[in-house]
């Protein structure tokens, strides 16, 4: 009963997003394939590949959220997560090339062929096996979270600190991508895929189903998300979000709850990358780029954190924005971004979904929001934030 | 009391064990030395003839009268005056000698012999006494010279430079000397030797004799061996070049001692060549101290995370940039002071800047440092988009000050001087900072709102200026690094984003709170990281610094000089 209680108005939202994603699985299709050019309900490939993109952004608000407005990790290097997984599946698909290269060579990619290497390195191996590199996917990012949480969460790391260091996290990545030696195509990247499971890269059919493989990889992370968050492990996340000491003194291993979530989240983000590749045909360092990541964490802050819908609404509505901005008004589009983040922080610290709630006749006020008092020092992440703010000092 | 010592033992430590580890790595090289040596070419050299130029016993012809002798005369003439010229002890002999050999030296027709650097328009004065002609003269021919001529007057330049009363001039020529290694000049500057009262110039000079008898195929075993011991303890790149010259020798005692200095000049040289990455690293720690002084200040003081913290420094690289355009249209003569304007020109811009953010943003959000992260990052984005649209994306350049471009050189160690004023600079701007903070009334009552802000407030302090006071000297500091690095970095849009994350670090190693841990973090991170790039090249060592400083935080999550207290405990 209390849970149902608890879990009803995300229900509500949740269900809206699902029924949205699978309308979406029936009509895109259709509206693409289907329905003939001059019609106005024929969608174009490329709205296709556009939502698709949207889509993969929304996994990656989502994984995002699910750290930081459910654990109070505020990562600003998921989009090294997001990348390496983006990584895994561009390997996959520079095997797929085969003998099509520009260089020919059956087995060697074009830029090794062009750097004189004469073999495959050993992390290239096994990446021509499709199910073996979709295992890569997950496993890379979510063995870089593990190993970087393992330390991290044990020697206490939290707060501002810990979001300096994955920003040190991707930024080393980064530069680490951009060497030659490393074997991943250095300042290009991966590019130039011909195909994807035997299915031609460039087809109408390939992208709808690549869309539809998005949609579907959205819904189910989003059904596993709510599975932790309802769980009795997702209670004690909130509170280590709101209250870790207290948390740690109840008998909770903190930093255990931590690691779990993290890791999921970083797979998560590896998926939305992998996702992600195939449809806009490149992968190469920038992707590690601080400024990624912080853009992926306003997404969560617009549509609102601490809500599992918000991060979904967030990510499209701003990228939506931003596809108009820089087609109409490129010049504007850094002001109109930076203003965003200055605006939502000031005035609308729950974003979308959880300022529209609060006007909405507050049935189960409580199921989203921080429990409890918190202490001064630790109201940091705390959604329900009512003091008045300034003048609470450090 | 123990913690403090701990930790400072712990730095010590940490840096006889950064030390130890460059050493070991040095090491290897000098095992490795290259020991073949090239042909000995010298040995043509000393197959020619030497030339005699024996003293004039009775020098009748005046000083211009052989001067004119030039006019006409054939090259082996030519050859025979100049020599005379040089015996006359006459000052004006080492000018015209050089005019000479740079062929600047010419005959005006039915007029004076005349050096004209630049030709017959330019300046042109009289060989024999220096004036300046006022007239410009009709018909100038050149006084010819040939490749033979040329060598005895280098020859000569040395002889006379080396016999000059100005010290400097006998250094320069002493220094030449040992470069040249000419064995003809042998006599003269053993000659020089025995009369040189500067002790620098006789060392440089036996060093150019020992260079002069290993430049000829070994006579006198015992000189050779000595000559070596000089060379080895100059122990440079040309005296390893002379030594390696000079070949593998069958006495196995020559040979000895070759090795044997070949090995102490190469230790020597791998010495100085880390004597010169800590210099660099030097030069790039205080680069980051200036970066990270603001942030220092606003988030080690304040616990604010400014992500626009690197906009505040393209600020005031702009401002420099400004001021030097304003200055190059008002008062062109007065560039060289144009740096020196911007930095309080730019404390004001950046710090204003920053008090403007403090009141109409940040201080909303006091006790929520995530959302100040995101806000102040939306806020950089606007500044660098703002000046994008202001002075377009491409860089700007602030003219370098003529007292601050050009190097120097202090035993083999080259010192750039714009780095070395920034090294400098950034010490003054700490002690500034440090007395500041520690001695001032506002420095006090900063120190009070951020150890007890409701204690501070309750005894009269308005908490609420001294933030937004707080944060503009921040914001002011990081203006004034922007002047600094305005000089080494281009001055664009972007030039904050490049230092935004390098400061973070530096203040996160550092320990946040302490401006000495803000220093001791830029130095670690600056010396350590120039000491990595010769081994794993540039982008390795600056990965590996990221990921020393990520585990580092794991060991000691609020940095090297972490401040005790109840306060920071959040």
């Amino acid at each position: 009963m209390i849970i149902r209680r608890l879990s009803g108005i995300s229900w509500g939202l949740v269900s809206g997003v699902y029924v949205a994603l699978l309308l979406s699985c029936i009509l895109v299709p259709l509206c693409n394939l289907a329905v003939p050019e001059d019609s106005i309900f024929h969608l174009s490939t490329y709205t296709v590949t556009l939502i698709g993109k949207y889509l993969c952004y929304a996994l990656l608000a989502l994984a995002l959220d699910l750290v930081w407005g459910y654990c109070g990790i505020l990562s600003l290097g998921h989009g090294a997560f997001f990348a390496l997984g983006g990584y895994a599946m561009g390997m996959y698909l520079m095997r797929m090339i085969g003998p099509r290269g520009v260089y020919g060579d059956p087995i060697l990619p074009d830029f090794m062929v062009f750097l004189n290497w004469t073999e495959l390195p050993w992390y290239w191996q096994g990446f021509d096996i499709f199910p073996f590199a979709m295992l890569m996917v997950m496993f890379v990012p979510g063995l870089l979270a593990f190993a970087f949480g393992l330390f991290a969460f044990r020697a206490r790391v939290t707060g501002v600190y810990l979001s300096i260091i994955t920003q040190a996290m991707t930024f080393a990545l980064l530069l680490a991508f951009f060497r030659n030696e490393l074997g991943l195509g250095g300042n290009n990247g991966l590019t130039d895929f011909k195909e994807i499971l035997g299915f031609d890269i460039q087809s109408d059919g390939t992208r709808v189903g690549l869309f539809v493989a998005t949609a579907v990889a959205l819904a189910a992370c989003l059904a596993i998300c709510r599975a932790i968050v309802n769980s009795q492990a997702g209670k004690v996340l909130l509170a280590v979000r709101d209250a870790e000491s207290r948390t740690r003194f109840l008998g909770y291993s903190a930093e255990n709850y931590k690691l779990f979530v993290w890791v999921v989240s970083a797979c998560m983000a590896g998926v939305a990358g992998a996702l992600y590749v195939p449809q806009v045909g490149i992968i190469n360092p920038s992707e590690f780029s601080p400024a990624n990541s912080i853009e992926a964490v306003i997404w969560v802050a617009v549509g609102g954190r601490g809500t599992l819908v918000g991060p979904i609404i967030g990510a499209i509505v701003v990228n939506g924005f931003k596809t108009w901005f820089t087609g109409a008004l490129p010049e504007i589009w850094l002001f109109a971004l930076g203003a965003l983040f200055i605006l939502v922080t000031l005035f609308l610290p729950h974003g979308i979904v959880g300022t529209v709630r609060s006007w909405l006749p507050s049935r189960t006020s409580q199921s989203d929001r921080a429990t409890g008092p918190s202490d001064t020092h630790n109201d940091t992440h705390n959604v329900d934030e009512t003091k008045p703010a300034s003048g609470t000092g450090l | 009391m123990m913690p403090r010592q701990l930790t400072i033992l712990r730095i010590v430590s940490f840096w006889l064990a950064a030390i130890g580890i460059a050493v070991a790595l040095v090491q290897p090289a000098w095992s490795q030395a290259e020991l073949s040596a090239p042909a000995a070419n010298a040995a043509s050299e000393a197959a020619e003839t030497v030339n005699e130029i024996s003293p004039d016993p009775a020098p009748q012809q005046g000083f211009a009268q052989l001067l004119d002798a030039h006019r006409d005369a054939g090259f082996s003439q030519k050859s025979e005056t100049i020599a005379r010229i040089a015996d006359l002890n006459n000052p004006r002999a080492l000018p015209v000698l050089q005019a000479m050999a740079n062929g600047t030296l010419f005959a005006i027709k039915d007029g004076p012999i005349v050096i004209a650097p630049d030709g017959k328009n330019g300046e042109i004065e009289l060989a024999a006494s220096g004036e300046v002609l006022q007239t410009a003269p009709g018909d100038i021919k050149k006084i010819r010279v040939n490749n033979r001529l040329r060598r005895d007057l280098r020859d000569l330049i040395a002889r006379i430079s080396l016999a000059s009363g100005d010290t400097d001039i006998r250094r320069a020529a002493a220094e030449n000397a040992f470069t040249g290694a000419n064995p003809k000049t042998l006599p003269f500057v053993e000659a020089a030797i025995l009369i040189e009262q500067d002790s620098r110039t006789a060392n440089t000079l036996q060093q150019a004799k020992a260079a002069m008898i290993l430049a000829t195929p070994p006579e006198d075993s015992a000189a050779v061996i000595a000559a070596m011991a000089v060379l080895k303890d100059r122990g440079d790149r040309p005296s390893l070049d002379v030594l390696l010259r000079f070949g593998s020798q069958d006495d196995p005692l020559i040979e000895a001692a070759r090795l044997e200095a070949i090995t102490a000049i190469e230790r020597t040289l791998s010495y100085w060549q880390l004597a010169q990455d800590v210099y660099f690293g030097i030069s790039l720690g205080s680069v980051l101290l200036l970066a990270a002084f603001g942030l220092a200040v606003t988030f080690g003081v304040m616990g604010v995370i400014n992500m626009a913290h690197g906009e505040m420094i393209m600020l005031g690289a702009y401002t420099a940039f400004v001021v030097q355009q304003v200055l190059m249209a008002v008062a062109p003569g007065w560039i060289d002071v144009s740096l020196l304007l911007a930095i309080p020109a730019a404390f004001v811009v950046s710090g204003s800047a920053g008090m403007l953010i403090e009141r109409t943003i940040i201080r909303f959000l006091y006790g929520r440092p995530l959302e100040t992260l995101l806000a102040t990052w939306g806020l950089s984005l606007i500044l660098q988009q703002l000046i994008r649209s202001i002075f377009g994306p491409t860089n700007k350049s602030v003219q370098a000050p003529s007292w601050m471009s050009g190097s120097f050189e202090v035993g083999q160690l080259t010192i750039t001087e714009s780095r070395m004023w920034i090294i400098v600079f950034s010490l003054i701007v700490m002690g500034l900072l440090l007395t500041f903070i520690r001695k001032t009334r506002f420095g006090s009552q900063m120190r009070a709102v951020t150890q007890n802000r409701q204690m501070a407030e309750s005894m009269g302090v308005k908490t609420s200026w001294v933030d937004a006071l707080t944060f503009g000297l921040g914001s002011g500091v990081a203006g004034i690094a922007g002047v600094a690095l305005s000089q080494i970095d281009n001055v664009s849009p972007n030039l904050g984003q490049a230092y935004i994350i390098d400061s973070f670090m530096v203040v996160v190693f550092g320990g946040v709170g302490n401006l000495w841990g803000t220093f001791v973090g830029a130095m670690s991170l600056g010396v350590g990281n120039k000491l990595l790039e010769p081994f794993a090249g540039a982008v390795a060592a600056k990965i590996l610094i990221l990921v020393f400083i990520i585990l580092f935080i794991q060991w000691r999550p609020r940095g090297l000089f972490a401040l005790k207290g109840r306060f920071v405990d959040s």
